[in-house]
């Protein structure tokens, strides 16, 4: 555990020794969030109370969107890429080696980088978002706190995504392929270019039980206090709970298949 | 001839090649669902139809992935000005510029062109546009003018990097941004953005303006009415800016010595 702990604060440190990267990061994310924000509010113009949410909620979700793409790992998990690199090269035969689970390493690691994404570019996106726009703040601080635990769940299954693709180089080696439909998954299934309660019919029930759905929509909802009730949020943090451990899972039985496949080239 | 290394390179993963084409071209058209479905809630954006939003979401994505397929390898040149490895362009007898734009050059991205000609044609099909030969003229022209800018603004952001490896994100949010932006009517924006759209980042000149004047809507207000043919002058003048950049990029430029 005390180890584990290490890798999360090694994690957050690291990225924060990239601060120009951070703030290169707030600019574009900012710059984002006031194109999107516009566009909404024409649609919303035409349209109030699309998909249930009024004005106000729906620049208060642009702009969540924008403060959790690197939390959440909307684009891309931040860490698969070096992964898959290790695994290309063979670098992650050392790394199998070490006396610490693989899967938990990196997740610690990413914990770690999520922590710090958090502050470093969430924070500031969503402030200066608040100040240009009238957007909708949560009620209290406890639906400030159930926004944090459904951010964290929903960092978890991004993860367990990203984790699960970057295994695939085992068998592929270029994980390029992989990694481009996660990022259309991404990128399209979260909601981050548009709510997934806006999309009709059976495209959008699709969208609503998909993993993505665990890593912007959710917490999205649970910040504007769409779950009334505990039992409601217990109903959606089961959502996100169910897929990080089914994603968890899948993870590990690659990584255990993959070891083996390790142990036979190397031998 | 590196370009066609990393195409050989590229081609050895046959499988994963297939499957990053396709997907390419499919993350660019979910792109394009996401208007489609703000379509089926909606009759027009800010008093633009489908298949005016559809055009210029076609101009600026062609032109865009014209110059995502040729200059965009560029954002990856910080990470080699940090590490080093981009000595080794150096010793090259060949221009670094071209070296860089064709270092993991990805064929790949042609899918995003394809995508937003394929939008483009639909729209010139479903559009009812009085067509005279200045306006037939005027689109290849925008097309081309439009990758031209777009790539000097990546050729821009790509000799910040020589001072500040870490800030490609930066250049991202006009490129990539300014293609998203450019996807919508300038009417549902807020006046000082368009503005700023057109005099400080001349984006709108990628589509905008001459889109404007094919589909025989005015120009936006305070913007004089010969801009609508001045995008190869802007082109033109991004390049010099450009060019001047990127030398004293390059002169800059001090290895890390390892």
């Amino acid at each position: 555990m005390r180890l584990y702990a290490t890798v999360a604060a090694g994690g957050f440190r690291r990225h924060a020794t990239y601060r120009v990267a951070t703030v290169a990061g707030v600019f574009t994310n900012t710059v984002f969030g006031f194109i999107l924000s516009y566009t909404y509010i024409a649609l919303w113009d035409e349209r109030p109370q699309l998909g249930g949410y009024s004005m106000d909620d729906a620049l208060a979700y642009v702009w969540i969107g924008q403060a959790l793409i690197t939390v959440c790992g909307l684009m891309g998990g931040g860490f698969e890429e070096e992964l898959i690199e290790r695994i290309r090269t063979g670098d992650i035969a050392v790394d199998l080696y070490r006396p610490a689970d693989l899967q938990t390493w990196w997740f610690s690691a990413n914990l770690g980088r999520s922590a710090y994404q958090l502050l470093g570019r969430g924070v500031v996106p969503m402030a200066v978002g608040a100040l240009v726009f009238d957007f909708t703040l949560p009620q209290g601080p406890g639906t400030w706190l159930a926004f944090l635990v459904a951010v964290a769940l929903g960092a978890t299954v991004s993860f367990a995504i990203w984790y699960l693709v970057a295994m695939s180089a085992f068998w592929l080696l270029d994980g390029q392929g992989v990694v481009q439909v996660a990022w259309l998954g991404g990128l399209f299934f979260s909601g981050m270019l548009l709510p997934l309660n806006v999309f009709p019919g059976a495209l959008g029930e699709l969208a609503r039980v998909l993993p993505w759905a665990s890593m912007l929509q959710v917490p999205a909802d649970v910040y504007l206090g769409k779950y009334a009730g505990g039992r409601e949020l217990a109903g959606a943090y089961a959502f996100q709970g169910c897929w990080a451990l089914v994603l968890f899972g899948a993870g590990r039985a690659a990584q255990a298949a993959a070891t083996r496949k390790v142990v036979v080239q190397g031998g | 001839m590196v370009a066609g290394m990393w195409i050989r390179s590229t081609m050895t993963y046959r499988s994963s090649f297939a499957l990053t084409l396709a997907t390419s071209f499919c993350v660019t058209f979910f792109d394009f669902v996401v208007i489609l479905l703000m379509f089926g809630q909606v009759k027009g954006l800010g008093g633009f139809s489908f298949a005016e939003v559809a055009l210029l979401y076609g101009t600026t994505g062609t032109s865009f992935g014209i110059a995502d397929l040729t200059m965009g390898s560029l954002q990856r040149m910080g990470k080699r000005v940090r590490d080093g490895s981009l000595d080794t362009f150096l010793m090259r007898p060949a221009p670094l510029l071209a070296q860089v734009a064709a270092d993991k050059f990805a064929l790949r991205r042609f899918g995003r062109v394809a995508q937003g000609l394929l939008v483009l044609v639909w729209a010139l099909v479903l559009l009812d546009v009085a067509w005279t030969p200045v306006k037939v003229l005027l689109l290849p022209v925008m097309l081309l003018s439009g990758a031209v800018i777009f790539a000097a603004l990546m050729v821009l952001g790509a000799s910040v990097l020589f001072w500040v490896q870490d800030a490609a994100e930066v250049t991202n949010s006009f490129t990539y941004g300014g293609n998203t932006l450019l996807q919508y009517p300038p009417t549902i924006f807020a006046q000082e953005l368009v503005r700023g759209v057109v005099y400080v980042v001349p984006l709108a000149f990628v589509n905008w303006l001459p889109a404007l004047y094919v589909l025989g809507r005015p120009a936006p207000e305070g913007v004089p009415d010969w801009a609508v043919f001045a995008s190869p002058l802007v082109a033109a003048v991004c390049c010099g800016v450009a060019g001047l950049a990127w030398r004293a990029g390059i002169r800059s430029y001090r290895s890390t010595g390892s």
